[in-house]
């Protein structure tokens, strides 16, 4: 290994040599990520066609897939996780947006320590949170029902996890408070990327800060905005820890996600082919929504 | 683009390289839009900090501040009750396990994900273009779904209930090499191919250019690891059953199923899983912050 590459030898010894190096210094890597990321999604698809319990493990075909869309317990977890989706996703990128815009062009210190800020959810950790959470929203010693009558929003003491009305919204709020952190430090970076003499040359022009922002800096942290998207939609979707920890999917499924009925029906039940088949489901769901946000921002940049 | 590009680069090779060395002199005209901002950014950031202080004063509290009608907004009474009750319970252990889950995880994603990236990125072999799609399909998945096929492989495997059954997988997690792939880009190819004439072999070539060009990749790696195998509880709620084996997360979990409304040491548990790795990332969110944006180009 030590020689150099003999040129009159030609291409092709260089080119066996390249991959053995290449494959050699890959095989860490791809030993861990096929055997526990690739192959286990392949037995997801395979196990999603099987009656697969602790007991039976026979071949059913679309089985699973046809008692799902008959199960009104999974369509109720879907309409919720879409809702959940739909509501965290454009919240979480707006507001992220807003914060970096105002704080990147802080002093350095000053940025940093925002940023932490709204980082610390995150790094705090989906449990430790959830259970303060859970005290903060508690019938009777709950921060949030007093501070509310003190404030003269409620008369009476608000069961918020336990009213099937607002334990959606409680999952929200604490699911946006956790998920705006890694945005915002997408956008500061993206922010302070921009190209800064097209500002320069817009502001000479005289185009005022929302024409900057809309027509020159937009455009250009828009791979940052997609991004931000994609693994927004995915991380909403995936909703577990707190839904499991604070209502566990109830009241009357009011809560329920397609995460939780996931985990409820594979590792309560033992119905790993069901899981796994809506399993598969959610990939699917995941993949399409990805591939419009991706389609939307392709054709929005030109 | 182009720009941009050499900006990260160059700051990627420079560790100490401004992250704003474009700066916009507009910036500290306080307008009343920009007054506004900033108030309302500071009271967000009030309410963003206040579970976090509720936890850490929380466990401080003694049964009667903590079921007041009115809340004790600050523990006036401190007591260590909450956490004597706490390391009744093997709290300890628990935490020790999360370290060891951490620790293991951090390594071994550093060495193999920077040698993966490295092949990836520099490293003309057949198949290349092929992995790294691969690669990037996979991070686009539900990592959740998996757990299902994960744990009976993990039976079988005979490690399940052992610390491994959380290391593996989020090893195998492909994050890491996307990540060392996008720091190995901005090797320059003059360097290797000078290392090549010099008679180096690979592994010198590897060790003695490619980990010190890197090394800033590898810590931005490090501690973006650490810290999100401190927080995958739902791995750890598949994989670890076992009073002994149990991680922090879990803990606090039990803690809270098995005493749901002791808030108190509910509070000192979180207090424990929490502020340890809080004060991590406060001491290395540099590192951190640059792995998450890497991580991020052309995602």
């Amino acid at each position: 290994m030590a020689q150099t590459v003999p040129i009159p030898h030609g291409m092709k010894e260089a080119r066996r040599r390249e991959n053995i190096a290449g494959y050699l210094f890959m095989a860490p890597s791809l030993l861990f990520f096929i055997g526990f990321v690739i192959f286990p999604m392949g037995m997801c698809l395979v196990t999603s066609f099987f009656n697969y319990t602790m007991t039976e493990f026979t071949f059913t075909g679309l089985k699973n897939y046809q008692i799902m869309f008959g199960d009104s317990v999974f369509i109720k977890a879907l309409v919720n996780t879409i809702v959940i989706v739909v509501v965290s996703v454009p919240i979480t990128c707006m507001f992220s947006l807003w914060v970096a815009s105002v704080i990147y062009k802080m002093r350095q210190l000053h940025t940093s320590f925002f940023r932490c800020v709204f980082y610390l959810p995150v790094v705090t950790g989906s449990v430790a949170v959830t259970v303060v959470w859970k005290w903060i929203f508690n019938n009777y010693t709950g921060v949030l029902n007093y501070v509310c009558k003190a404030l003269g929003i409620i008369s009476t003491n608000v069961n918020w996890l336990g009213d099937p009305g607002t334990a959606l919204w409680c999952i929200i709020t604490i699911l946006l408070t956790t998920s705006v952190g890694q945005p915002i430090v997408l956008y500061v970076s993206a922010l302070s990327n921009v190209d800064h003499s097209l500002v320069e040359a817009a502001s000479v022009d005289g185009a005022t800060n929302m024409q900057t922002f809309w027509r020159i800096k937009w455009p250009q942290i828009m791979p940052t905005t997609l991004y931000i998207l994609v693994i927004t939609t995915i991380n909403s979707f995936q909703c577990f820890a707190l839904i499991q920890l604070l209502t566990s999917g109830g009241p009357n499924h009011a809560t329920e996600t397609i995460m939780y009925y996931i985990y409820y029906n594979a590792f309560k039940l033992q119905n790993y082919g069901y899981g796994s088949a809506m399993g598969i489901i959610l990939a699917i769901i995941i993949a399409i929504f990805s591939a419009i946000q991706f389609r939307l921002a392709k054709t929005d940049n030109g | 683009m182009s720009a941009i590009e050499k900006k990260q680069r160059a700051s990627l090779l420079n560790k100490r390289a401004p992250e704003v060395d474009n700066t916009d002199h507009s910036v500290h005209a306080l307008t009343p839009y920009r007054v506004i901002s900033i108030i309302i950014l500071i009271v967000l950031t009030l309410l963003l900090i206040f579970p976090l202080y509720w936890i850490v004063t929380g466990s401080f509290k003694t049964k009667l501040a903590i079921n007041a009608r009115v809340p004790v907004w600050f523990p006036v009474e401190p007591t260590l009750d909450n956490y004597q009750r706490l390391f009744q319970k093997p709290a300890f252990t628990w935490l020790f396990n999360t370290v060891i889950i951490c620790a293991a995880a951090m390594g071994l994603t550093c060495v193999a994900a920077a040698m993966g990236g490295y092949a990836l990125a520099k490293k003309k072999f057949t198949g290349r273009a092929f992995l790294f799609s691969l690669f990037v399909c996979a991070m686009a998945l539900p990592k959740q779904v998996i757990l299902i096929p994960l744990l009976k492989e993990m039976a079988f495997l005979k490690l399940h209930n052992t610390l491994w059954a959380v290391i593996l997988p989020t090893v195998g997690w492909p994050f890491g090499v996307f990540l060392m792939k996008q720091f190995s880009e901005s090797i320059p190819n003059e360097m290797l191919e000078a290392a090549r004439i010099d008679g180096a072999g690979e592994t010198r070539t590897f060790i003695d250019i490619v980990l010190p060009m890197i090394k800033p990749g590898i810590g931005a790696l490090a501690i973006f690891t650490f810290i999100t195998a401190w927080n995958d509880y739902f791995l750890q709620l598949i994989m670890l059953n076992d009073t002994k084996v149990l991680s922090i997360s879990l803990g606090i979990a039990k803690l809270q199923s098995e005493m749901s409304t002791d808030f108190g040491i509910i509070m000192a548990g979180a207090a424990l899983g929490s502020v340890p790795i809080i004060i991590i990332f406060l001491l290395f969110q540099k590192f951190f912050t640059r792995g998450i944006t890497m991580g991020a180009v052309k995602g």
